[in-house]
């Protein structure tokens, strides 16, 4: 422990006496502030201090020494660790606090709330030198807790915690504190609680009207029916894809393994935008069925129903992809000991399998759930007259009548909704242990589907898979058109504008106008995608596997940004991070931290389900086998995790590449992203750009999936995958 | 590389374990000595299972401190404890096969793996599953797997072995060989293993010790000698080996003797006994004898069931001690069903416990 502790402590100090304490203006990696390191903007904080009179700085140095001198100095380990473990702690709240008080610009939140009098000496954000001093600090403290005895003594565990804990309270915690504050806030600024409870409770948000016949609801309700229609909706059909797709011997599996993917690689107003091409007033099918039938053009597409359709086209896939992990992990012994006790194939459907899937359901329903509350896409396009608390909320801010409190008050609403939906799920699901890839090999074979549940699944799955078939067709033909609803004669000229090359001077040029948007976009999804996937997981192996305090809560807060819609996020991020001590509006940096945080969620509860069937002795034998908990995460855990760690990784790119709502506050014309630029095609009225541009996202996205689902592969647990052949047993009824 | 000489005594002072309400261990101490092999015996749920967790470092102690080969490991994480564990569910890594699965602790402990490869070979042969290695755990018996599972555990040559019942898998013959194998292997080795088992034939057969557990307390520990001789309760004796349990009043206590009376006759003991007052005289089945003579220290009773075994003869006998079961050689002609007979305890192998209730 002592040897870890020491490295971390030469970290911070590191960070602290060779690296710039402040941001730099031309950035870190192109190593310009090497020239002058005396500068007051370049200088290292040991500079800082000697040089410029920021004493302040000298916290944390005094801090990192303390730690060695503690370190050398005490005998007893538990009393070493003790004393270390206090005085990085204070290191770091001190490095923190002074970074919050001390600031030259912006909104001074808390320099008002702690200090009365205007801070004399301004500094600028943190830069990477307070960063790596901060992270010494940080897992000084880790170490030394765990040496308290604390995570079984295990550093690794510690550290994580540590370090997810803090990146949590930095990128969701500081950001919505910040936009919590603005609810509570009167325009002259003071706080005020009753103003609060009046704007929360306010009938214009909770009004149930359209349930009574008496007008429309508010948002609130709005928002609170459509996610659990599409909750239910998308897990029912996710399901029947899932059971088609692991337990009979369709043919066409492939296909509709594409066809139920495509969705999730789909911006979300593209689907918008495709079923107004289908189905709005001058849409194909409105124009077919008013031809043939004689029924009246509508605008019935801008109203729930829009929206319900269009979410499920969006979501179903999500759900799809959680439940066939789930599905495939349902032990077989289970299936077989169950029909060997005289179960017909029904009854070990309902009785066995259905049981043991109840998480892997429920955290799915979750998930279709919380993406209808957030989804911000589909009711922008197909809203109309149904009012949604997501967009609710972005017209609040960016309307003609700019009401950050409105904003704030409604998403706290939001807020609410989506974290009752989670004591709700964790109450159903109980506290069950569902293990059902235990240590004991397995070799049985999946019990096949009764006839009765097979034909509903695939009633109900294969309409639907032809239904997305002809959505995804109009956005191919609606590319290759020349202009949709009046001319439509073919082109490739949208695809010509958007990815044109040149050779000029024998050099390859990138000339069409959308190479920019579309090389970034890949770029900080693959640098986000894998953060995600790494956040994500290691926080489903601390919760599912590790028992410390203040566990629950950790939790929570871990799928508090989930629960935030994008838009709010982004709001909250400029709010949070235009100034000192975090700038980081305008960087890359800022998109990368809003995709890890925002899809982390995903990632965390994949990982659960998943992690949850895994028997926690097969970590335990690998513990005392010698491992440490990194190798153990390592060569047992991640190679088990296989499918999980696709789904995240598969997803939390895919989301980079297609979310719009957080996004459309926080790109700048340097680092502009496809769906931005593609929202301003839109908004110019060029469609033809729009929809293929999205087309090539699309295969783009496609083909990577593909390419990871290739090379990381499926886990090999049994030799094949086999299924029962229909009609051979369960004939006992 | 773990090195050292692989022995390593384990001692618990005061350790409590509670998960959250449940105590799973009351305040224990004891001591294991390097090379012993000690089985943890006691109704299910009495805490064996924590108990090891324990010592390999899976669980910490709520109060308490452990000591492992005199080092006090209390906060130190299993990774760097000399233990290793065989699971009741043999957590055999499915991913891997079965080579890979028996080099794993090997390999992560830097070895090379070729060198670990040889090694993890020579452990399976041990277990004699040589030729098994490239197969997966999920082409294994549950058997065979279980025999990997301890391969695993003992390539590595721990200090401590844990062994949670690492046999409840196997048939009956097979459980013997490989009860007497893993005996054998703990021995060439020197190694402290603690042994979790249900059969106490089987903690008979392989244990320098054994612990017998009750409600997350120890009940006895000693021998399979000692507790078969001198049970300290009637839980004791009525788990390790069969007893019959009777109750009778304590009249006389001396250091050498008693007196007791049963059933209305008064018998001299030749064991020492505490307290006057209520308490059980342990009757074993074999030291039981059926007469047709009355007599001291006789009772009469008629006989229930008879069950001819071949090797021995099992009596159920009903009357004035109540049910009795009793083991009589093989004689040319038995009792059958409804004969009377007098039941003649022998006082010199008689036992004495406190009268209290033995459900756990
Ligand atoms: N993680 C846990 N949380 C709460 N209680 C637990 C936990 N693990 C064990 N217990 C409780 O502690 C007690 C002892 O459990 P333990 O597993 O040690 O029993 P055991 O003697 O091994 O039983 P068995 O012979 O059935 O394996 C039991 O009452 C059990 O319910
Ligand atoms: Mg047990």
């Amino acid at each position: 422990m002592k040897r870890i502790v020491f490295q971390w402590i030469a970290t911070g100090l590191a960070g602290f006496c060779l690296i710039p304490w402040y941001m730099t203006d031309s950035g870190f990696w192109r190593f310009r502030w090497l020239g002058d390191l005396t500068l007051s903007e370049n200088a290292p904080a040991l500079l800082q201090v000697l040089l410029h009179g920021r004493f302040w700085l000298a916290g944390a140095l005094i801090a990192l020494v303390a730690a060695a001198i503690v370190q050398i100095a005490v005998k007893s380990p538990v009393r070493a660790a003790r004393f270390t473990a206090a005085i990085a702690a204070a290191g770091l709240a001190w490095t923190m606090l002074q970074g919050l008080i001390i600031v030259r610009s912006g909104p001074r939140l808390f320099h008002d709330l702690l200090a009365n009098t205007p801070a004399e000496t301004g500094q600028i954000g943190f830069g990477a030198g307070a960063a790596v001093t901060l992270l010494g600090l940080l897992f000084v403290l880790t170490t030394a807790i765990s040496g308290m005895g604390r995570g079984r003594g295990d550093a690794f565990v510690t550290g994580m915690i540590g370090l997810i804990v803090s990146l949590v309270g930095i990128f969701v915690f500081y950001p919505v504190v910040h936009i919590l504050i603005s609810a509570f806030q009167t325009r002259t600024g003071l706080f005020d609680l009753a103003l609060f409870i009046s704007r929360f409770f306010d009938p214009e948000i909770w009004g149930i009207g359209c349930l009574i016949g008496q007008g429309g609801c508010g948002p609130a309700i709005n928002s609170l029916i459509l996610a659990i229609a599409t909750g239910a909706g998308t897990t029912l059909l996710g399901l029947a894809f899932a059971l088609i797709f692991t337990r009979t011997q369709f043919i066409a599996k492939p296909l509709l393994r594409v066809l139920s993917v495509i969705p999730i690689i789909t911006p979300p107003f593209v689907i918008g935008l495709a079923l107004i091409l289908l189905f709005g007033r001058t849409g194909a099918a409105t124009e077919l069925f008013s031809d043939i039938f004689g029924i009246e053009k509508s605008r019935w597409l801008y109203s729930f129903w829009g929206i319900y359709i269009a979410q499920m086209l969006s979501f179903t896939p999500i759900a799809f992809l959680v439940l066939i992990g789930v599905v495939e992990g349902v032990s077989p012994s289970m299936e077989e000991a169950s029909q060997t006790l005289n179960a017909n194939r029904w009854q070990t459907f309902v009785r066995v399998t259905l049981p043991l899937m109840r998480p892997g359901l429920a955290a799915a329903f979750l998930l279709g759930f919380i993406e209808s509350l957030a989804d911000f896409g589909n009711p922008l396009v197909l809203g109309g007259n149904f009012n949604v608390l997501s967009t609710e909320i972005y017209f609040s801010i960016v309307g003609a009548v700019a009401n950050p409190a409105r904003a704030a008050t409604l998403a706290i609403v939001l807020l609410a909704l989506t974290l009752g939906a989670f004591l709700a799920q964790r109450r159903w699901v109980g506290t069950k242990s569902y293990a059902t890839v235990t240590g004991k090999a397995d070799s049985g074979v999946h019990v096949g589907l009764s006839a009765g549940v097979k034909w509903v699944c695939y009633l109900a799955a294969l309409p639907w898979a032809a239904f997305t078939a002809i959505v995804y067709s109009m956005i191919i033909f609606g590319s290759f058109v020349k202009l949709w609803g009046y001319d439509h004669s073919f082109t490739l000229e949208h695809y010509i504008r958007a990815f044109g090359t040149k050779i000029r001077d024998g050099v390859l040029k990138f000339s069409g106008v959308a190479w920019d948007s579309y090389f970034t976009t890949l770029k900080i999804a693959s640098i986000a995608a894998p953060l995600t996937a790494l956040v994500g997981l290691t926080t489903a192996y601390l919760l599912v596997r590790q028992n410390f305090r203040g566990k629950s809560a950790f939790e929570f807060s871990t799928m508090l940004s989930f629960a935030i819609p994008g838009t709010v996020i982004g709001v909250s991020y400029v709010l949070a991070f235009n100034f000192p001590p975090i700038e980081l509006t305008g960087t890359a940096i800022i998109l990368i931290v809003v995709f890890v945080f925002r899809n982390m969620p995903v990632g965390v509860r994949g990982g659960i389900a998943a992690m949850s069937q895994l028997d926690r002795s097969l970590d335990e034998a690998s513990i005392t086998l010698g491992a440490n908990t990194f190798t153990t995460v390592r060569r047992v855990i991640a190679p088990l995790l296989g499918p999980a760690m696709v789904a995240a990784l598969t997803y939390s790119f895919v989301r980079a590449i297609t979310s719009v709502s957080a996004v459309i506050f926080l790109y700048t014309a340097k680092h502009n992203m496809a769906t931005t630029f593609i929202v301003g095609r839109v908004e110019n009225g060029d469609y033809g750009l729009a929809i293929a541009y999205s087309a090539v996202l699309i295969v783009t996205m496609l083909a990577v999936i593909l390419a990871t689902q290739l090379m990381l592969g499926r886990r090999r647990l049994r030799r094949e995958t086999r299924i029962e052949a229909t009609g051979t047993t369960g004939a006992r009824v | 590389m773990r090195d050292g000489t692989g022995k390593g005594s384990v001692v618990f002072t005061d350790v409590v374990k509670r998960y959250g309400d449940v105590t799973a261990l009351k305040k224990l101490s004891l001591s294991i000595a390097p090379g012993e092999l000690v089985t943890l015996l006691g109704p299910s749920g009495c805490g064996k299972t924590t108990m090891l967790r324990l010592i390999a470092g899976l669980e910490a102690a709520t109060e308490g401190r452990i000591f492992i080969g005199g080092e006090d490991v209390t906060h130190l994480s299993a990774t760097y404890r000399r233990v290793s564990m065989v699971f009741q569910s043999y957590a055999l890594f499915p991913h891997m096969s079965v080579a890979e699965n028996v080099a794993y602790g090997l390999t992560v402990s830097g070895m090379s793996r070729a060198e670990a490869h040889a090694k993890a070979e020579d452990g399976l042969k041990m277990v004699g599953l040589a030729g098994f290695g490239a197969r997966l755990p999920s082409e294994l018996s549950g058997g065979q797997q279980q025999r990997v599972a301890v391969a695993r555990a003992i390539v590595l040559e721990p200090e401590v072995l844990l062994l949670d019942e690492p046999l409840s898998n196997l048939d009956a013959k097979l459980r013997r060989r490989v009860r007497e194998e893993i005996r054998q292997i703990q021995q060439d080795l020197g190694l402290t293993t603690v042994y979790v088992t249900h059969d106490q034939e089987e903690a008979m057969a392989v244990s320098d010790r054994i612990i017998v557990m009750r409600n997350a307390e120890i009940a006895q520990a000693g021998s399979p000698h000692d507790l078969y001789q001198r049970p300290n309760s009637a839980f004791i004796a009525d788990f390790i080996g069969d007893a019959n349990l009777v109750n009778c009043e304590v009249l006389e206590v001396g250091v050498q003797t008693c007196r007791v009376r049963v059933a209305g006759q008064e018998i001299t003991l030749p064991v020492g006994f505490a307290a006057q007052g209520p308490a059980r005289l342990v009757l074993r089945p074999h030291d039981l004898s059926l007469t047709t003579e009355p007599g001291p220290a006789r009772f009469p009773a008629s006989i229930s069931y008879a069950t001819y075994l071949g090797s021995q003869i099992q009596y159920t006998i009903h009357g004035k001690l109540g049910n009795l079961f009793v083991i009589a050689p093989p004689v040319h002609t038995p009792f059958r069903a409804g004969d009377t007979v007098h039941v003649a305890l022998s006082p010199e192998k008689a036992m004495l416990v406190a009268d209290e209730p033995i459900d756990t």
